[in-house]
């Protein structure tokens, strides 16, 4: 600006509506068309637990967690072009203690499950759990493997289960939205004993493995005991 | 080669014959037992250490790519794969064998640091015994495991006990006493910035890295046994795409291949070579763009910009992959003795695909430049953190992107060249920083030299004569390897030297199948990078050794 003058605003370029209905305290911002479509009543009529049930379902926080190949779909499944983000279930959290789903994206090995275990026990309820890929059914490709858990259902309840090596993205957003339909309805799998589960070293039935482990692992030390054997 | 050590003597790169080298190693070697790739000396098991100095500083193997063990049915044996950084063709193994009932056998950890683990791989696995190594514990199974699982005589039913030791108290008494005040810190084995199932054991003096152990084996899925339970022909294929599985499955499909056909003595037809260069070099672009992603992921710490941009990108290069392979991820496309099928048809629109592809690089690579290598936040947190002298990298077998960003002048396409890649025009990639920064531009710059070769790739394609289109040779269908033949061929893979060693013993399935990665390697490095640092530049320095724990594992 050349001129001296101070810098002055078109009053009539400004569009006020918002501010001048908020201040007649008249605004309409918080209406929305579905609340029209409901006529002059303000009020709903519906069940408390289907009401709280459909916000679940349609707002998810997810766990960012990855295990093995299938994150890498999952990371995809997130990001640009297949954005999970479009059906309400597409914020990854880091920590368990502020995810509802958690995306099993991978093989589970004897290392691993225990910390598996320790993570899905970290998420608050009510939680859900999406088993990503073959190895979270069965083992997939490694179900031989020595050191391979059968199933991510050995150890934690599954409540929607995607098959594929690994599943597209897009497969992975029909499970999830799945999940979604399943969770509006207020279905989720039974929480039942798992095969394997935590526990304390003193609590194992004792024989051969135990007592010879007996000096290498602390009484109160947590444990999770595979029986390979009497696995599928 | 600005990497040229003070201390080399001057016949380093001379190439010895076999005979020579047996006359330099004397009394060492108690026997001949080559293989297909290198002389091979069986020397007495408390003899390693003299050998292998012997080799390092007279003869100039100063790379030792990888420690493979196996038990036979009357002794144990441990093979030294060594190689010259300057040329890796120079190879020579040296045998070990040791007592069955006793496997014991001489540590090489105090000439080649990088043995460290892998002997820790091969007591987990073998259960052999290694003298005078420092800290001979299991790396891939659960300290409380029974038995050796790749022995003779285990049995893979039997009942197991993993523990759960990480819920111990970080601030128990035993971290603090008189002298230090420490704090115990687990990062991962779930956590964002370990890309992976990896667990970091740091301990931490003030915000400083007082010491930092890479805890491995979360993603341990039996990669070894898998591959020895299943025929060369075709039952093996398809899992090198799950070790390295960050879309560069046919990197690691070609490792296998290359191994598997030089010890079956397939020849490869031209044209089929040419399509496992292009689809190679596709692979290695998506795999360097979600290196960068997760490492622009780490340091600016947002979910969005730079993340997308390059997960946009693998999009098109995964679009062009699967449009050949018919899979995003786990292609299995490769065939011993060429590829699976063709180029699709129609050939002129795959073309054309992948020469729009190819022809958004600059402006993209420009874009990431703007993003990431000139962002001041970056830089600093980049630059000069997390060093690797070239010395200490060669120590540790460094390879890929890790020994080039610390000037290591070191890629098999070139050196130990396969495929296509000697026809066409390339330039190795090296930066001499050997910080994160130049990590980083390695990866970045060697996207633009795939962009290159595939470019040539698609030219000489396209003007292949019609009815020499031949995409695999005569393959019996089933292979059979004569008994006790041995061998070690490695390739270029995503993240560097990725090896096969297989022992055949005259049926259609490997007796031994070794898998030398990369990542395992370099992980080892992260110690040195990282001790004495902050926490944020272990977090840094992890991310740009990009490791990918399916590799690291197997
Ligand atoms: S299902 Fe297939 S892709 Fe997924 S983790 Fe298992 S092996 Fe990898």
């Amino acid at each position: 600006m050349s001129s001296d003058q101070p810098f002055i605003t078109d009053e009539s370029q400004v569009v006020t509506e918002t501010r001048d209905a908020r201040m007649t305290g008249q605004g309409d911002r918080f209406n929305s068309r579905l609340r029209e479509a409901f006529g002059s009543s303000p009020f709903i009529l519906t069940k408390f637990d289907k009401f709280l049930n459909w916000c679940r379902g349609s707002s998810m926080f997810m766990l960012q967690f990855g295990i093995a190949c299938c994150s890498i779909e999952m990371m995809h499944t997130y990001a640009v072009k297949h954005d999970l983000d479009r059906f309400g279930s597409g914020v990854p959290r880091a920590s368990p203690r502020q995810a509802d789903v958690m995306i099993v994206p991978g093989t589970i090995v004897s290392k691993f499950a225990p910390r598996m275990k320790r993570v899905y026990d970290q998420m608050p309820e009510p939680k859900f759990v999406v088993g990503m890929g073959s190895c979270t059914i069965s083992g997939g490709p490694f179900q031989e493997g020595y050191n391979v858990i059968k199933g991510a259902e050995e150890v934690i309840p599954i409540d929607i289960h995607v098959p594929g090596c690994p599943p597209r993205p897009e497969a992975l957003v029909y499970g999830v939205v799945k999940l979604q339909e399943r969770v509006a309805n207020g279905e989720a799998a039974p929480v039942t004993v798992k095969p394997y589960e935590l526990e304390e070293f003193s609590d194992l039935e004792r024989d051969e493995l135990v007592d010879k482990l007996a000096d290498q692992i602390d009484d109160d030390e947590l444990v999770m005991r595979y029986n390979f054997a009497d696995s599928p | 080669m600005s990497l040229e050590r003070p201390d080399r003597v001057d016949d380093d790169a001379v190439e010895r014959t076999p005979d020579e080298l047996e006359a330099l190693l004397g009394d060492l070697v108690v026997d001949r037992d080559d293989h297909l790739n290198a002389p091979g000396f069986v020397i007495r098991p408390d003899t390693v250490q003299e050998t292998l100095r012997t080799l390092k500083e007279q003869a100039g193997y100063d790379h030792l790519s990888v420690v493979s063990a196996q038990e036979y049915e009357n002794r144990y044996e441990s093979i030294y794969h060594l190689k010259k950084y300057d040329d890796p063709t120079q190879e020579v193994s040296i045998v070990v064998p040791a007592d069955k009932d006793d496997p014991v056998s001489e540590s090489a950890e105090p000439v080649f640091r990088t043995a460290d683990w892998h002997e820790r791989e091969a007591y987990d696995l073998i259960g052999i015994e290694y003298d005078d190594h420092p800290d001979l514990r299991r790396i891939l199974l659960p300290e409380t495991w029974q038995g050796h699982p790749l022995s003779m005589d285990y049995d893979k039913d039997r009942p197991q006990i993993a523990t759960l030791p990480e819920h111990a108290n970080p601030l128990e008494d035993h971290h603090k006493d008189a002298e230090s005040d420490t704090m115990f810190l687990n990062i991962g084995p779930h956590h964002p910035a370990t890309h992976g199932v990896l667990h970091l054991k740091t301990v931490l003096d003030g915000e400083q890295v007082a010491d930092v152990e890479p805890d491995i084996g979360y993603l341990h899925r039996s990669e070894e046994q898998m591959a020895q339970s299943g025929t060369y022909r075709h039952q093996i294929m398809p899992y090198p795409d799950r070790w390295d599985y960050i879309s560069a499955g046919l990197l690691n499909e070609w490792a296998y291949a290359r191994a598997a056909e030089d010890l079956a003595d397939i020849e490869v037809p031209e044209y089929a070579q040419v399509i496992r260069t292009m689809g190679a070099e596709m692979c290695r672009i998506a795999a360097h763009m979600l290196a960068l992603a997760t490492f622009a992921l780490d340091i600016n710490g947002d979910f969005t910009a730079t993340f997308m941009y390059a997960i946009n990108d693998r999009e098109r290069v995964q679009n062009l992959l699967e449009d050949l392979t018919g899979q995003r991820l786990m292609f299995n496309y490769f065939r011993l003795g060429g590829v699976v099928w063709d180029l699709p048809e129609p050939r002129e629109e795959f073309f054309s695909k992948t020469r729009d592809f190819l022809d958004q690089p600059p402006e993209s690579v420009e874009e990431y430049h703007n993003l990431i290598t000139s962002n001041e936040v970056f830089q600093m947190r980049t630059i000069d953190t997390g060093i690797l002298p070239p010395e200490v990298a060669k120590n540790y077998g460094a390879t890929g992107p890790v020994a080039r960003g610390s000037g290591v002048d070191y890629d098999l396409r070139r050196d130990d060249p396969y495929g296509y890649y000697d026809e066409l025009d390339w330039d190795v990639v090296t930066e001499d920083g050997g910080d994160n920064f130049s990590r980083l531009l390695v990866r970045m710059r060697e996207v633009e030299e795939s962009a290159k070769i595939i470019e040539q790739c698609v030219d000489l394609l396209e003007d292949w004569p019609e009815d020499e289109r031949n995409i695999q040779a005569n393959v019996p269908r089933t292979l059979r390897p004569d008994d006790d033949t041995e061998i070690y061929r490695a390739v270029e893979g995503a993240k560097g030297e990725l090896g096969i060693y297989i022992r055949a013993d005259g049926t259609d399935k490997p007796a031994r199948f070794k898998i030398r990665s990369p990542c395992f390697s370099n992980l080892q490095t992260l110690p040195e990078m990282a001790n004495g640092e902050y926490i944020p530049d272990v977090i840094a320095a992890l991310g740009s050794l990009d490791v990918v724990l399916g590799e690291v594992d197997r």
